[in-house]
């Protein structure tokens, strides 16, 4: 039997509640292991976003506990939003390097990490093209090249391909796990669609309101995975236990 | 069968309608006078404005000087006050809290009401200075401070996560948020120090060495130099038009490549 090793993010009946008085969050549990990816599935309201929230620091929980396997500091974490939330004002370049010159490097030193970065998602010759230029599977590529260009320890992905068309969603889903694949960054994914999360995910954590886990999925497939996984029955089958999941959480089923 | 329809360049199209229309009215505005030959005194014609600006040129142009230095002095005081006063509103709450209050009061008091106190406190100059710093102030400040405070909030978070200082905040990302919305206030304000120099110096009536351009038309209007009063008033609007296809120039300039208004100018 392997040995356990301790997860980076342990959420133990954690609780939020905002200022307003919405609860978010009550009696949560959720571990987030080293180098998985893990996707968050629910409807709407039900806590997805405020759990990347709390792993990040941007917010603290109300009550329970919220425990981390590292330091939070500058390179920990990687987010990318649901919008690719770049500086419009500024070059893809300058948006790839803001994280480093936040941290105090120069930009020339700091060239190559960048470029680096770009390259990694096919951004290499649009160092400095400027946001408004680009189609929109790109910009999601440059805020993605952001995210990681501190090769952070926890990647957060808050519905990042939502606003994107199929073709476009399709192709970046391949590249996502073929950087995570390279680079075995721990990868927490918001979605709300069934199939994303199958083909993507290493486990599904399906939830109901107020974050209550409906189920917990582990999508056993081989990696990397394509188009035969995508049209597999394995695939199929998965999709139909998520999609029965997702169901009884939104029929608040919790049995 | 084809067709293929012939397009004006882009400069045409963009500035032709304008050029026309003002090309139109001012031939109208021409052919009225003479046909009904209406006496100077009463309508001058366009061509006798423009000859007057021509014959009279020693004393409007070195007038037009004075408004100028009232106006650019302004509203130098106003983009670096407005900004100033901007920043510290959103960096400190009670700032806000308790001097935006002076701002409102400042700006809803109509400027020729303030001008005659003014000039009882304070040297003619400095005056005129204060009356037209005073309108093109609100304007710059109260769409700098909006535009500081309209950063987009996932980047403000995104900040966050990054550790980065308050200072690395205003510096990377609310400064270059608020550049439109100051622009924009720049625009408006650039208008206004203009109008608050002209009504502060009907108010002062400084005649002599300093006198400005208001002054100029009071005194033809004393002496029903009707003519000379349309041209100071042309040379007043070219000003202000100047002064908006500069700022609008400048805007254009600085947002061109990223900002949506620009891109709209463009078209």
């Amino acid at each position: 039997m392997p040995p356990m090793t301790r997860p980076l993010v342990s959420f133990q009946n954690a609780g939020k509640i905002y200022n307003n008085g919405t609860v978010a969050l009550a009696g949560f549990d959720l571990d987030v292991r080293g180098s998985e990816f893990l996707t968050l599935l629910g409807p709407s309201g039900c806590g997805k976003s405020t759990i990347l929230r709390l792993i990040a620091g941007l917010d603290n929980v109300s009550s329970g506990t919220l425990a981390r396997g590292f330091a939070l500091d500058h390179a920990s974490i990687g987010f990318v939003f649901q919008d690719p939330t770049l500086m419009p004002w500024a070059s893809v370049f300058d948006n790839v390097f803001l994280p480093l010159r936040l941290r105090g490097f120069a930009r020339n030193k700091a060239s190559p990490a960048v470029d680096d970065a770009l390259a990694l998602v096919g951004l290499a010759s649009s160092g400095r093209a400027f946001p408004r230029e680009l189609s929109g599977g790109m910009r999601m590529r440059a805020s993605i090249a952001r995210a990681l260009v501190l090769r952070p320890l926890v990647l957060l992905m808050d519905e990042p391909f939502a606003a994107l068309d199929e073709i476009t969603r399709f192709k970046l889903n391949d590249d996502l796990l073929a950087l995570q694949g390279e680079l075995g960054t721990t990868i927490v994914f918001v979605t709300h669609s069934v199939f994303e999360s199958v083909y993507l995910s290493t486990r599904i954590a399906v939830m109901a309101a107020r974050g209550r886990a409906v189920a917990e999925i582990a999508i056993d497939a081989p990696s990397p995975r394509g188009m035969d996984f995508r049209t597999s029955s394995v695939y199929a089958h998965y999709c139909a236990q998520v999609s029965r999941a997702l169901q009884r959480a939104m029929d608040g089923d919790l049995t | 069968m084809k067709t293929s329809a012939v397009r004006p360049p882009r400069w045409a199209a963009r500035y032709g309608p304008p050029v026309l229309a003002f090309a139109a009215v001012l031939t109208g505005w021409e052919a009225y006078v003479r046909a009904m030959n209406v006496p100077a005194y009463i309508l001058p014609s366009p061509s006798l404005v423009l000859e007057t600006l021509f014959t009279d040129r020693a004393t409007l142009f070195p007038a037009l000087l004075v408004t100028l230095k009232t106006t650019f002095d302004a509203l130098a005081a106003a983009i670096i006050g407005g900004v100033g006063l901007a920043i510290l509103f959103t960096q400190w709450k009670w700032v806000e809290r308790s001097f935006l209050p002076f701002a409102i009061v400042l700006q809803v008091t109509p400027i020729v009401a303030i001008a005659p106190l003014l000039l009882i406190y304070l040297e003619a100059p400095v005056a005129m200075l204060v009356c037209a710093f005073l309108v093109a102030f609100f304007p710059i400040l109260s769409n700098t401070a909006l535009g500081l405070a309209s950063a987009d909030p996932n980047l403000v978070d995104l900040f966050k996560l990054y550790r980065a200082t308050r200072w690395q905040t205003l510096l990377h990302l609310r400064l270059a948020s608020a550049l439109p919305y100051f622009l924009g206030g720049l625009r408006i304000g650039g208008g206004l120090a203009l109008i608050g120099a002209i009504v502060a110096e009907l108010a002062a009536g400084n005649a002599g060495k300093g006198a400005g351009l208001a002054f100029r038309i009071s005194e033809a209007g004393y002496r029903l130099n009707i003519p000379r009063m349309f041209a100071a008033l042309a040379l007043i609007s070219l000003t202000g038009i100047a002064i908006f296809a500069a700022l609008s120039a400048l805007s254009s300039y600085l947002l061109g490549r990223w900002h949506d208004s620009a891109a709209g100018l463009e078209r």
